[in-house]
């Protein structure tokens, strides 16, 4: 009966364990929104405002939302919509039309997405795959013959808004933005950008269109908030189904973030990078440590996420070289430091190992060049050493220049890791002379 | 060597304990890899990026992961791939089967991809996370700018549970473009210690022989080739080869598998011998074979690099030897060189050289054509016209690739050359011509 018993218990843990994953992991990888964006207040505010004017006013607007990598522009202009689609009159009344930059490469698909997302293609029949003039035409037509009160506003979402203004002659963004400009069908053209010049990449009669309205997202984070929200990204919400499970869960985080070693992690990823999505990629790393056997997340999880995340690949990489490649790289290192950064040549790299070789007469590294043109060969490949021209120029392979991507501290900090070095390796690597 | 059996709810724990057996010594890896898929229906990362060597079972793990677990995913190689309209049908039609596929529009673009891949989502969601792997993930790199950001965030574009692993020996700091991009997981796939080298190897062992035997014989191997060769797949190839040359003394009853000291002095020279043959595909390994069954000497084969001589004729050799003094030498000496009645040189000056300044370590020269037809008449005994013929001789080396053209702002107003041939090939050259190149090159003198 007992054993029975704490087999149900078992399961249960089971569960819970993997409901904790899934939750947990929709917040991390998917990118859930939450309720109210954090810390960005009045950009929210004023984004959400300007749909709305243009929902149910029928203002034309556009904006830009400027912020690096990560931080929260998608996020921001989700939550708006979602907020303004609550609304009764935008409801029935709005039109969307996503666009990205990464994938309406040019003009002509980006038209055909747009035809597609408002949905007219049964309106003008096989005529959407005419010319791309003719579709212009026929949606600027379209879009000209409404008017502020009668037609229904289209929301533009340009994501990666840089890539659109790499297009030819920019016609895209001109005719949407002089659309947003002159009275006619209510748009709201809002793009989203990393870049904090993207003002300067558009043409003069492009960027006159434009409102010159920009939302800047730049994290203003404190390490107090950072630490805030690493405590609320990993808190179960109520809903979560076994209170009790949950109810533990959570101290153990508010344990954790009192923990002293948690703190140091915290503070590493705070100063190399604020970013939620950094935050997010090493928390999913924590999170998926926890498992039947150990359902609790512990501090240990999190030293070896962080551990996972912060290594140093170009080392990694050192450390899988055979030995003869590893002298191959020494002898650059002295090349380097003799010449002061001048490019070199295999001939050069193999005349400095043979002269280390002369040194050490009883050394067993004796092989022929052949053998050691193909360790070279492979370093190339494995782009630790570059060709100075791009490997454009016609020359024979021993005779092409090449430089070495990699600095003098690395390379001492591979030779000290590296497993089973021999003494003499070592001691040429950190004899001063070549 | 044993690690603890692979463990993850959601999946069939049988298989996870075969699976443990499948994958020796990379048991770390693949729990890794595992808790990061997490179960089948549970969100995953947007994007993993695994890197590490050649050989170091990157896609071997995954694959077998994703194939005994029997997850939906797609295998695609960036080789085979040369256009990203490639890659996707074949993403496509592996992820929902060939007739969705061809909904697909012909050469589809990314947009076509996102849109359709929607679609399909539509008609049948997700209950289990997708996957997608990309093989030789640095060719990425050289297709369509925007198609290595977009796979990165393909989660999000296509709005479904799918998850890009990128797989690449190169490290991923070379991959980001210059606006920044989603940045993916890393997991770095460690390399084999000789300890795990030594465990993989010795479990083809060949059924007649014990296993000790065997793996004294990959001791031995390991034992000549571990300092310059880390990559398994080599390993196994050269370990396959030479192993019944190993197994020689024995059947002829000159010792037995208790003699490893005479073992191994039978087989030590012929390995390192294979270290300068078919480790560098000089001898192709059915040769190699051949000639381990004719009990030849093993150097006796000649190499492909031994074949490098070509014959030409008499004005292309001489002019190829031009080429080279006028490539190898600096042109002040040539004075010294090919004038009878040279002008007076200091002697300790001109033999003052350095190291550092030596052609032979930097490389050929650029030359105009003026100066390899001068040096041409002046090694030529007998008189010669400059005719046509002569000119034809000296674009045809060019495309021969035993000379080079650089520059090529002006082909007929003074072109300029380079000498592309090595000392031994020219060496050669001179000898069938009785002429002693080594007295006219600076750096010997």
């Amino acid at each position: 009966m007992s054993k029975r018993k704490s087999m149900e218990k078992h399961v249960a843990v089971g569960e819970c364990v993997s409901q904790v994953q899934r939750v947990l992991r929709e917040r991390f990888c998917h990118q859930r929104l939450p309720d109210k964006p954090v810390g960005l207040e009045s950009q929210y505010k004023h984004l959400l405002e300007l749909l709305r004017r243009t929902a149910v006013h029928g203002e034309s607007n556009s904006v830009l939302i400027v912020g690096p990598r990560g931080s929260g522009k998608t996020m921001l202009l989700r939550c708006a919509l979602r907020e303004l689609l609550e609304l009764q009159e935008a409801k029935k009344n709005v039109l969307q039309v996503h666009l990205s930059g990464l994938l309406q490469t040019d003009d002509r698909i980006a038209l055909r997405e747009i035809t597609r997302q408002l949905q007219l293609e049964n309106v003008v029949g096989d005529k959407v795959f005419g010319s791309f003039a003719e579709n212009l035409v026929f949606l600027l037509d379209a879009l000209k013959k409404g008017d502020k009160s009668s037609s229904r506003p289209v929301l533009f979402i340009l994501e990666e808004f840089d890539l659109f203004a790499h297009h030819k002659n920019q016609t895209l963004l001109y005719n949407l933005l002089d659309v947003s400009q002159s009275a006619q069908a209510p748009v709201a053209v809002v793009g989203l950008t990393c870049r904090l010049d993207v003002l300067e990449l558009l043409e003069k009669r492009v960027k006159s269109r434009f409102s010159h309205r920009q939302i800047h997202l730049l994290s203003s984070l404190s390490f107090h908030q950072y630490r805030d929200a690493f405590r609320s990204e990993l808190t179960l919400q109520d809903g979560f189904p076994d209170s009790k499970f949950s109810q533990e869960w959570n101290l153990g985080i508010s344990k954790l973030c009192e923990d002293k070693s948690v703190d140091e992690i915290l503070q590493k990823h705070y100063n190399s990078c604020k970013d939620f999505r950094s935050l997010h990629s090493l928390l999913l790393l924590a999170v998926s440590r926890v498992s039947v056997s150990n359902p609790i997340l512990r501090a240990v999880d999190l030293l070896e996420a962080s551990r996972m995340s912060s290594a140093d690949s170009k080392g990694n990489i050192l450390h899988g070289l055979s030995v003869l490649e590893l002298c191959l790289i020494i002898a650059m290192k002295h090349l380097n430091d003799t010449y002061e950064g001048e490019p070199f040549n295999f001939q050069m790299v193999h005349n400095e190992f043979k002269k280390f070789l002369q040194r050490k007469s009883h050394s067993i590294h004796n092989f022929e060049k052949p053998v050691v043109f193909k360790a070279f060969e492979h370093l190339l490949q494995l782009e630790l050493i570059r060709p100075v021209d791009g490997g454009m120029c016609k020359v024979q392979r021993e005779y092409q220049l090449v430089r070495l991507m990699l600095d003098h501290t690395q390379v001492m900090e591979a030779l000290q890791r590296y497993p089973q070095c021999p003494t003499d390796v070592k001691q040429w690597a950190v004899s001063a002379f070549g | 060597m044993s690690g603890a059996v692979l463990q993850c709810p959601g999946y069939p724990e049988d298989k996870l304990r075969t699976l443990t057996e499948d994958l020796t010594c990379r048991e770390a890896q693949a729990g890794t890899l595992l808790s990061l898929m997490g179960e089948p229906d549970q969100y995953s990362y947007p994007s993993v990026f695994i890197y590490g060597h050649r050989a170091t079972g990157k896609s071997h793990v995954l694959l077998t992961l994703l194939t005994q677990l029997q997850l939906p995913y797609a295998a695609v190689s960036c080789v085979e791939c040369v256009s990203a309209g490639l890659m996707l049908e074949q993403v496509f039609s592996a992820l929902f089967g060939p007739d969705a596929a061809s909904l697909l529009p012909r050469s589809p673009s990314l947009s076509d991809f996102v849109r359709i891949y929607r679609q399909a989502c539509v008609e049948r969601p997700a209950r289990q996370t997708r996957y997608i792997v990309v093989e030789k993930a640095e060719l990425l790199r050289d297709m369509e700018a925007n198609l290595l950001p977009a796979l990165l965030r393909l989660q999000e574009l296509v709005d479904d549970n799918v998850t890009v692993f990128l797989l690449s020996e190169i490290v991923w700091e070379k991959f980001r473009p210059n606006t920044g991009c989603f940045e993916p997981l890393l997991l770095h796939f460690p390399d084999y210690t000789k300890a795990e080298l030594l465990h993989i190897l010795s479990r083809d062992a060949h059924p007649s022989h014990t296993p000790e035997l065997y793996t004294s014989y990959i001791n031995i191997l390991l034992g000549v080739f571990y300092s310059v060769c880390r990559d398994l797949r080599e390993l196994r190839h050269l370990a396959a080869l030479n192993f019944c040359k190993f197994c020689e003394p024995l059947e002829k009853g000159e010792a037995r598998e208790s003699d490893t000291h005479k073992l191994w002095k039978n087989i030590e020279p012929h390995l390192k011998k294979a270290m300068q043959s078919v480790y560098l595909r000089e001898v192709s390994s059915v040769q190699w074979e051949q000639q381990q069954m004719d009990e030849k000497e093993a150097t006796a084969l000649r190499g492909l690099s031994a074949h490098a001589h070509v014959e030409l004729p008499y004005y292309s050799k001489f002019l190829l030897i031009a080429a080279y003094l006028a490539s190898y030498n600096p042109a002040r000496t040539d004075r010294r060189f090919f004038l009878k009645h040279h002008g007076k040189i200091k002697k300790t000056n001109f033999l003052k050289k350095h190291e550092k300044t030596s052609n032979h370590l930097l490389g050929p020269k650029p030359f105009p054509l003026d100066r390899l037809l001068a040096i041409f008449y002046s090694v030529v005994d007998s008189r010669v016209a400059p005719t046509a013929n002569i000119f034809s001789q000296i674009s045809s080396l060019v495309t021969l690739q035993l000379l080079t053209q650089v520059g090529h702002d002006d082909q007929l107003d003074c072109p300029k050359y380079k000498c592309a041939v090595s000392l031994d090939f020219i060496l050669a050259i001179s000898r069938t011509l009785s002429f002693d190149i080594v007295r006219y090159l600076y750096d010997f003198l």
